[in-house]
C-alpha cells in the first residue's frame, strides 16, 4: 500500500472504532442511566440493595467509561501497527 | 492528639512535600514552563490530570450535593467522567500530534486567524478565572474550620504555596506536585469512606457497601428511601428534575469537561500520541476511584445524618454540630419551641428547622461518624490538595494565554525566549494575586458562575476543536461565527436567569425546560450548526491548513507543520 492510501485506510479504521465506542458511551449514559432509568429501577441487582437504573447512573456508567477509553487506546495501538504507523521505538522529540 | 494538632501536622507535612518537589523541578525554558518539556510519562500524566481535574468542588462539595439530590446528583457523576471518553476519542490524541502549547494556539493556527485566537484567549481566561476563585475559597474554608485561622489568612497561605511552585516551575513544577497531590487527596478521600463502609455495611469496599445492608438486615438504600418518605423528602433513588434537563445538564458537563483548557493542555506534556491516549485512560481510572466512592459516601452520610438529628433534643447534639453552627453553614431554628430538631422535606406536615449546606457533608463526615482524630486532619489535607492542584493548573492556562497567545503570538512576535519565560512567570504571579483577591473578597456571583465555565467550554472550544480535526472544510469564518454565537447565546441565557432576573429562574420560564446549568448543550448545537452553514458558504481553507489537518490525524514523528 502506498503511504497516502494506508493513511486513508487508517483514518477510516479509526472512525469506525470511534463510532462503535461512542454508541456504547451514549447508550450506557443516556440510555441506561437516564432514559430507561425508571424501567430498570424495577429490577434489583440480586443480593444487593441496588436498583439497576440507579446503579448504572451512579456506578455502572463510570466503569463502562473507563473500559471504553482503555479499549480505544489498545485497539488504536494495534491499528497503528497494522498500517505501519506505530510509534513503537520512538521516544518522542 | 487533638483534631487541630493532627490537622496542623498533616497539612504542614503535605505542604513541605509540595515545596520540596517545586525546588527539584524548576523550569529552565518556555517548553518546560508550558508543557513540562513534553517528556511526562503517561502514568504520571494520568495522576496529574486527575488532580488537576478534581477540584475543591469534587472533593468537598460533590458527595454532599449527591447526598442532598439523590438520583439527580447522577448528572455530576456521569457528566464529569463521561467527558473523558470524548476527550480520549475526539480531542487529546490529535492535539498532542499538533503539539504546541495552548488551546488558543490550536484555534488560532487551525483557523488561520488572529480573531479566532483572541476569541479563544478571552474564553480561556474567563473560564479559568471563574473556576480558580472557587478553589481559593475552598482553601480558605478548610483553613478556617480546622486550623482556626481566619479565612483571609488561609487564602493567603494557599496563595503563597501555589505561587512558589507555579511561578518557579511552571507546568514542570505543577505536574510533579500534582502527582503528589493526587496521592494525598485520594488517600484522604478513601480512608474515611472505608471506615464508614465497614461501620455501616460490614463491607470494606464503599462501592459495594452502599448496596449492602446494615446490622438490622435492611438494605441501606431501602432504609434511606423509607426515611425520606417518612420525613417528606423526595425518594432518594428517583429524580425530581425533568428528564430533558437531566439530559442537557449531563451533556453540557460532559462536553464542557472535554473542552476545559486546563485539562486539554495536560495532554501536550506527553511524548507521543499513543501516550496521550493512554494517559486519558489512566486519568479516568484515577478519577473514577473518587467518583464511584462519592455516591457511597453520600448514602452513608445521609443515613447517618438523619439518624443523628431527627427528633433529637438540640441540647444533646455532639460537638461537631456546634462548631459547624459557628461557621454559619449549618443553622437550627426551633420554630415550634419544643427543643427537638425537626429536619424534614417539603412534603412534611411540620416545619423544617434545620438547614445544612451540602459543602459540609464530606468535611463533617468523619466527626459525625466518630472516626479517629487523624482521619479528620487527613480530610483537611486532602481538601487542600484538591483545591491547590486545580488552582495551579488554571493559573498556568491564564499565564500562558497572556505570555504565549497574547504576547508571543499576537502583540510582540519578536520577544526572545528569555523574555517570554519572564513574561510567563510574571503573568502567573499576577494570576495568583488576582485569584487570591477574589478568594478573600468573593463577589456574590462565584457559585452561580461555575455553570458558566462548563457552558462556555461546551459552546465555544469543544465544537471549534472537534470540527477543526474531523471536518477539513471548516473555515475561519465558520469557526469564528460559531464560537461568538455560542458564547453570546450561552452567556446571555445564564446572565439573564442568574443575575438579571433570578426570580424567573424556574422550569416554566426556561427554554424547553432546560436550566442555565444545561444550556451549554443548546449553545454547542447552535455553534455546530452555524459553523457548518457558514463554512459551506465561504471559500475552503487554504491548502496548507488542509495539510495540517491531514497531518494531525496521523501519529508519528514528522512535525505537525
Amino acid at each position: 500500500m502506498d503511504p497516502s492510501d494506508s493513511k486513508k485506510a487508517y483514518w477510516r479504521a479509526n472512525l469506525r472504532l470511534l463510532l462503535a465506542l461512542l454508541s456504547i458511551w451514549a447508550f450506557v449514559s443516556y440510555g441506561l442511566g437516564i432514559l430507561f432509568v425508571e424501567e430498570l429501577n424495577r429490577v434489583r441487582i440480586p443480593g444487593t440493595g441496588f436498583r439497576l437504573g440507579f446503579w448504572f447512573a451512579q456506578q455502572g456508567s463510570i466503569y463502562v467509561f473507563c473500559l471504553l477509553v482503555i479499549v480505544y487506546a489498545r485497539r488504536m495501538n494495534a491499528i497503528e501497527r497494522r498500517f505501519g504507523l506505530s510509534e513503537d521505538g520512538d521516544d518522542g522529540p | 492528639m487533638s483534631i487541630q494538632t493532627w490537622t496542623f501536622l498533616l497539612v504542614s507535612a503535605s505542604f513541605a512535600l509540595y515545596i520540596g518537589i517545586a525546588f527539584l523541578s524548576r523550569a529552565a525554558s518556555t517548553r518546560d514552563f508550558y508543557v513540562a518539556g513534553g517528556g511526562v510519562s503517561p502514568l504520571a500524566n494520568g495522576m496529574a490530570t486527575a488532580a488537576d481535574w478534581m477540584s475543591a468542588a469534587s472533593f468537598i462539595s460533590m458527595a454532599g450535593l449527591i447526598s442532598s439530590l439523590g438520583y439527580d446528583g447522577s448528572v455530576y457523576l456521569m457528566g464529569w467522567t463521561g467527558g473523558y471518553v470524548l476527550l480520549a476519542l475526539l480531542l487529546a490524541p490529535y492535539l498532542r500530534k499538533f503539539g504546541k502549547y495552548t488551546v488558543p494556539d490550536f484555534i488560532g493556527d487551525r483557523y488561520y486567524s488572529q480573531t479566532a485566537r483572541i476569541v479563544a484567549v478571552v474564553c480561556a481566561i474567563f473560564v479559568s478565572f471563574t473556576y480558580v476563585a472557587g478553589q481559593m475559597r475552598g482553601v480558605g474554608i478548610v483553613f478556617s474550620r480546622f486550623l482556626e485561622v481566619k479565612v483571609d489568612h488561609g487564602v493567603m497561605i494557599g496563595m503563597g504555596i501555589v505561587f512558589i511552585y507555579a511561578v518557579m516551575g511552571g507546568m514542570k513544577g505543577i505536574t510533579y506536585t500534582q502527582v503528589a497531590q493526587y496521592c494525598v487527596l485520594i488517600f484522604a478521600y478513601l480512608v474515611p469512606a472505608i471506615f464508614l463502609a465497614i461501620q455501616m455495611s460490614g463491607n470494606p469496599v464503599p462501592q459495594l457497601g452502599f448496596g449492602g445492608s446494615g446490622a438490622d438486615g435492611v438494605y441501606l438504600l431501602d432504609k434511606l428511601d423509607g426515611l425520606h418518605a417518612e420525613l417528606g423528602f423526595a425518594p432518594y433513588i428517583d429524580g425530581t428534575k425533568p428528564m430533558i434537563d437531566v439530559l442537557s445538564i449531563t451533556t453540557a458537563l460532559m462536553v464542557g469537561t472535554a473542552g476545559l483548557p486546563h485539562v486539554i493542555v495536560r495532554f501536550y506534556t506527553v511524548p507521543r500520541v499513543r501516550d496521550a491516549r493512554m494517559s486519558v485512560g489512566f486519568a479516568l481510572v484515577f478519577i473514577a476511584l473518587l467518583y464511584t466512592t462519592a455516591p457511597a459516601i453520600a448514602v452513608f452520610a445521609r443515613t447517618n445524618l438523619l439518624d443523628t438529628v431527627t427528633d433529637r433534643p438540640y441540647a444533646e447534639m455532639p460537638d461537631w454540630f456546634d462548631r459547624w453552627e459557628q461557621t454559619g453553614l449549618l443553622t437550627f431554628d426551633d420554630r415550634n419551641g419544643d427543643g427537638l430538631i425537626q429536619y424534614v422535606g417539603p412534603a412534611a406536615e411540620v416545619q423544617n428547622e434545620l438547614t445544612i449546606d451540602p459543602d459540609i457533608i464530606v468535611l463533617a463526615n468523619p466527626e459525625i461518624a466518630r472516626l479517629p482524630n487523624w482521619v479528620v486532619g487527613l480530610v483537611a489535607a486532602g481538601g487542600l490538595a484538591a483545591a491547590l492542584s486545580t488552582a495551579a493548573g488554571l493559573l498556568l492556562v491564564i499565564s500562558s494565554a497572556i505570555s504565549h497567545d497574547l504576547l508571543k503570538r499576537a502583540i510582540m512576535p519578536q520577544i526572545t525566549p528569555r523574555g517570554e519565560l519572564l513574561a510567563a512567570r510574571f503573568s502567573a504571579a499576577l494570576g495568583v494575586g488576582v485569584a487570591g483577591y477574589i478568594g478573600i473578597h468573593p463577589p456574590d456571583f462565584v457559585a452561580p458562575v461555575v455553570a458558566f465555565a462548563f457552558g462556555l467550554a461546551a459552546s465555544t472550544f469543544f465544537p471549534a476543536i472537534l470540527l477543526g480535526i474531523f471536518w477539513k472544510r471548516t473555515t475561519r469564518e465558520g469557526a469564528v461565527s460559531g464560537m461568538v454565537l455560542g458564547l453570546l447565546f450561552t452567556s446571555a441565557y445564564i446572565v439573564y436567569f442568574k443575575f438579571v432576573n433570578p426570580a424567573a429562574n424556574s422550569s416554566q420560564n426556561w427554554l424547553w425546560g432546560i436550566s442555565p446549568e444545561g444550556i451549554g448543550t443548546i449553545g454547542m448545537i447552535l455553534n455546530l450548526a452555524v459553523t457548518i452553514i457558514v463554512s459551506r458558504l465561504t471559500p475552503p481553507p487554504p491548502r496548507e491548513i488542509q495539510e495540517l489537518v491531514e497531518s494531525i490525524r496521523v501519529p508519528g514523528r514528522e512535525p505537525a507543520r
